[in-house]
């Protein structure tokens, strides 16, 4: 498999704070990584430092052959803008493909069919005039990953997609990501809090915390830290 | 009827009452057009502040003997636009403080400069004209006609090529970021199109009610619309009705131009509100 991107000697944090040293780790194609760890541990502040929102404080990240930084799809923590938005949910996902007709003002046909593609994957088409601020929180997230995949057939970045949802909700939210993971070969990265829901879907594990265990799934099972986690 | 009619038909005889319409109308279409986004990215104030660095930068340009000082303005008002929304995010003095802070200042300042070294007789009338824009639509040059057009003109056509940029980085400035949308760049962008849209509407409400303008509208084609399209749409057309309605109503019974339009925008968004309230069942 070829690693599509590599995190080397990491070190996380803004101005003089320090949250994480030493990360390095690799994700191959079709990988599915559970970011996992306590609050405060810089587990958004990796994921920022992955998608370039963010400098590393030092160390770096390389991205594997063929990749670029604009094609990781994003799925962020909603913002309090974002729940009273008047948008229909085609204008939302459409927005996804923004990266792809850099300056051009207008989406293309081509960019069009993309939405509706991933409106289809989804199973959102019905909605897909309906408003963004009327959907349940299942519903927009649903939405908001549809936005993602038009960004990126490669890889997706998920900061807690299930915060906020209600256990069915969360339960089948996971069932989908791990349907695009499958189904669709995108690596997926995401972030939860909620360790023993979402690493049954899991091929590898990042365990955030003074220090970090990465590894497969099955290691971090029988590892003396995943066993005192998942009890 | 017929009176209000034969009025009407006397005063569009005056090249100044035409004027004033095209301008008032030019300016409730480009303010509406930027109010949807600044309302939600809840910088409403943003317009607020500003106008009041413009009414500063008037005093001072006016102290400076400056004939014409639409340009003095336009320079010193984007300035502070672009400083106010580039350091929104990551300030030491967070981004309300800042605004109310250099609102606040920008105000004294005019109004000190403008009583210290008036040489107009009647100092309270030129301050209240500058706040609440009385008449000075109604005396615009040609100059300043033209002014108006070729800005607008540039507003609403960088609004349209940037319209789905400007959706982008509305509803999500992390994603877009993410997926390589340079929103530094198209926020300055928003920055001095909304310095460009308060200058202009000085001449219209004056600085004090220009928050109206932005306001209104948004606030009111967001309570029955579900689509950004739709509520830019409807918010333009709600703008350039009332301002429309108001200053022909402020033309007929003598009341100050943009104080009436602000009034009529008030009325139409308690009519929008019902609509709303009716359309989505009391929610």
């Amino acid at each position: 498999m070829k690693p599509q991107i590599s995190c080397q000697d990491l070190t996380l944090g803004y101005s003089q704070h320090i949250l994480a040293e030493h990360l390095s780790f690799t994700i191959e194609k079709g990988n599915y990584l559970c970011i996992v760890g306590e609050n405060g541990a810089g587990k958004s502040t990796l994921l920022r430092t992955m998608l370039g929102l963010q400098e590393p404080m030092a160390g770096k990240i390389v991205l594997g052959e063929g990749m670029r930084r604009n094609e990781i799809g994003y799925l962020p923590q909603q913002t309090f803008v974002q729940r009273d938005f008047p948008a229909s949910v085609r204008e939302v996902v459409l927005s996804g493909c923004q990266g792809r007709c850099g300056l051009r003002p207008f989406y293309n046909r081509e960019e069009k069919g993309i939405a509706d593609k991933a409106m289809a994957q989804m199973e959102i088409t019905s909605l897909a005039d309906a408003c963004y601020r009327d959907l349940s929180g299942g519903q927009q997230q649903r939405v908001l990953l549809a936005r993602a995949l038009c960004a990126s057939d490669k890889m997706l970045v998920l900061d807690e997609p299930v915060s906020g949802l209600d256990p069915k909700m969360a339960e089948a939210m996971y069932r989908l990501v791990a349907r695009i993971n499958k189904e669709m070969g995108i690596t997926i990265v995401m972030i939860s809090h909620d360790v023993r829901e979402a690493i049954p879907y899991a091929t590898h594990i990042l365990h955030m915390d003074r220090d970090f265990f990465f590894g497969t799934a099955e290691e971090y099972r029988q590892s003396k830290r995943g066993k005192l986690f998942l009890s | 009827m017929n009176v209000i009619i034969d009025k009407l038909v006397m005063y569009f005889q005056y090249p100044f009452v035409i004027n004033a319409l095209i301008v008032g109308v030019l300016i409730a279409l480009c303010s509406s057009m930027l109010g949807v986004t600044l309302v939600l990215k809840r910088y409403s104030f943003i317009g607020d502040g500003l106008s009041h660095v413009a009414f500063g930068a008037m005093a001072v340009a006016a102290v400076m003997g400056f004939t014409d000082d639409m340009p003095v303005i336009l320079l010193v008002t984007t300035a502070f636009a672009v400083l106010l929304l580039r350091t929104g995010q990551n300030a030491k003095i967070k981004g309300d403080a800042a605004i109310a802070m250099i609102s606040v200042g920008a105000l004294a300042i005019g109004y000190l400069l403008m009583n210290v070294f008036s040489t107009s007789a009647n100092v309270s009338g030129d301050v209240c004209t500058t706040l609440f824009g009385s008449t000075s639509i109604l005396t615009l040059t040609k100059m300043q006609v033209w002014m108006c057009g070729v800005l607008s003109a540039v507003v609403i056509g960088v609004f349209f090529l940037f319209y789905h940029k400007i959706f982008a980085i509305t509803f999500d400035e992390n994603f877009a970021r993410a997926v390589g949308t340079p929103v530094g760049t198209y926020n300055l962008l928003l920055a001095v199109l909304i310095a460009v849209i308060i200058v202009l509407a000085m001449n219209l409400v004056g600085s004090l009610l220009i928050s109206a303008l932005v306001i209104f509208p948004a606030l009111s084609a967001m309570r029955v619309f579900n689509s950004f399209r739709s509520v830019i749409i409807c918010s333009a057309v709600f703008s350039v009705v009332c301002a429309f309605l108001g200053m022909l109503l402020s033309i007929l019974a003598g009341t100050p131009v943009g104080a009436t339009v602000v009034i009529i925008d008030m009325l139409a968004f308690g009519l929008f509100y019902g609509i709303g309230v009716l359309k989505n069942g009391g929610r």
